[in-house]
């Protein structure tokens, strides 16, 4: 047994104080400490993207962090994109392109696409491809989950515009 | 698959870390981005006491470039190299080779100074090093001194790294004429079943410069020095990329795995160094 660490960090804008094993991984602190299960655990071994959340502005797959890692860190799982009366506009893609057929992967495809529509607004389908390729689906095959996240940037921009 | 207990430090400066290092001899490791040590620790293949995390010390990351050579800190991450404009036209071959490694996830945080600390064979960026003549900085408990990427690795995961010393930053020139990274992988985000880095300068029709090296084809990086020079003076033809090609495969060693047997390794490998070639003289 490794002594006890306070883990600082802010969890969908939350500040969160916590007694953890620096070996811990942060999957496990979010889920079952936090009780934030929306990012899964599929392979555990770095390879499904399931576990998919944002560190400090990254996508990272959490079963590969180690919970001392993500001290003073910010992170924003699933569960932070919507607020409890609205679903972010990459759910409602998801929704309403069939973007999902059993869900497993879908916490983690929403947060990583969140990441890559922020640094690419208006990315092709190709790009769109490559940059999802650290999430598996074993269900739709891809096509719309690539029309989903297509279908959310053309609506993010929209918006953008409208606003502007 | 959770590590095995550790103390876990997190120092601010290189001394510092060096300081513990020194303190705990190989019960300690150095922790970059994780992404080739946590999944060892998760299977229990790595045992460590002291584990020193060196996302907090100072000066270990950034690229500059200073004339003809580029400085690229340790902890300067693969996602860093991809989207580093300056890079991108100095030496363009890194930023080609690092959208090979992994996925966007693992280029986040995986850093160059791990991967090539690492002495993993699949590893892609020590074969690039070889390619470019890269130098490495290590730091330890005395003082600093430079190792030339080819004189790096001893075998696998056994380099010339003392276990007291962190690797800080990574130079080479910047590149001119042709070049390449070609990979064959089994699918996208895996490792290499073979690579190769190609760099060739141009003078009219000839080839007046060489330099080939190749990844995951023998337990260290290789670099074919009669490679480059079955194409030095020549106009690249068909049969001087044969010839190349010949040369280099007498420089490898790939042993059978889950990625195949040794004669499609060495027929994969075959492949691939035509391609890169042929790419790095369009290109030069
Ligand atoms: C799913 C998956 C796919 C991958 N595919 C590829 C691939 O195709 N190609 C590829 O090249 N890599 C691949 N990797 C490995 C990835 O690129 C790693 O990030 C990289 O090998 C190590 O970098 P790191 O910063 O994560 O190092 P760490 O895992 O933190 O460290 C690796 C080793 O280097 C030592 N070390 C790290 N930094 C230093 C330093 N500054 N000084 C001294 N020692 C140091 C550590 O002590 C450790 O022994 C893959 C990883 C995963 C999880
Ligand atoms: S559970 Fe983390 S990548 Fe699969
Ligand atoms: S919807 Fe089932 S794994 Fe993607």
């Amino acid at each position: 047994m490794s002594d006890k660490m306070h883990l600082k960090m802010t969890v969908n804008g939350k500040q969160e104080d916590l007694l953890v094993e620096p070996r811990e991984l942060l999957i496990y602190v979010l889920r079952e400490k936090l009780n934030l299960t929306g990012p899964h655990v599929g392979c555990e071994t770095t390879h499904c993207g399931a576990c998919t959340v944002e560190l400090n502005g990254k996508s990272v797959k959490s079963c590969t962090v180690l919970a001392a890692q993500a001290q003073g860190a910010e992170v924003t799982t699933v569960e932070g994109l919507s607020t409890p009366d609205d679903l972010h506009v990459l759910q409602k893609a998801f929704r309403e392109h069939h973007g999902l057929q059993c869900g497993f992967c879908t916490p983690g495809m929403i947060t990583r696409a969140h990441r890559l529509l922020q640094e690419n607004p208006n990315p092709t389908e190709e790009e769109v491809r490559f940059g999802i390729a650290g999430n598996l689906c074993r269900c739709t095959g891809y096509q719309n989950i690539v029309k989903s996240i297509l279908a959310a940037a053309a609506e993010m921009n929209a918006a953008k515009e409208a606003a502007e | 698959m959770i590590p095995a207990a550790f103390e876990y430090h997190r120092p601010k400066n290189v001394q510092d870390a060096i300081g513990i290092l020194v303190e705990h001899g190989d019960e300690a490791r150095v922790l970059a981005g994780g992404h080739s040590l946590i999944p060892m620790m998760k299977l229990r293949m790595a045992a460590i006491e002291h584990l020193v995390d060196l996302q907090d010390v100072d000066g270990l990351s950034g690229i500059s470039i200073d004339g003809g050579r580029i400085t690229i800190g340790a902890m300067t991450t693969q996602h860093e190299l991809i989207t580093h404009d300056g890079l991108a036209t100095a030496a363009p071959i890194l930023r080609e080779a690092a959208l090979q490694i992994a996925d966007p996830q693992v280029r986040y945080v995986g850093t160059i100074g791990g991967n090539v600390a690492n002495g993993d064979p699949g590893n892609d960026m020590p074969g690039l090093m070889q390619c470019l003549d890269a130098s490495f900085t290590l730091v330890g408990p005395d003082g600093t001194r430079e190792v030339a990427a080819r004189d790096f690795y001893e075998a696998a995961y056994m380099t010339e790294r003392s276990d007291e010393e962190i690797l800080t930053a990574i130079s080479f020139n910047a590149t001119a004429g042709g070049y390449s990274y070609e990979k064959q992988k089994r699918k996208i985000g895996d490792y290499a079943t073979a690579a190769a880095a190609v760099l060739l300068q141009k003078d009219g029709d000839t080839c007046t410069g060489a330099s080939i090296a190749m990844t995951n084809l023998s337990d260290t990086p290789v670099f074919s020095e009669a490679a480059g020079a079955a194409l030095t003076g020549t106009s690249v033809g068909k049969a001087d990329i044969e010839a190349a090609v010949a040369a280099a495969l007498s420089d490898i060693d790939p042993t059978e795995d889950n990625r195949g047997p040794v004669e499609f390794k060495r027929h994969v490998a075959a492949v691939v160094i035509a391609r890169a070639i042929t790419r790095a003289w369009s290109r030069a």
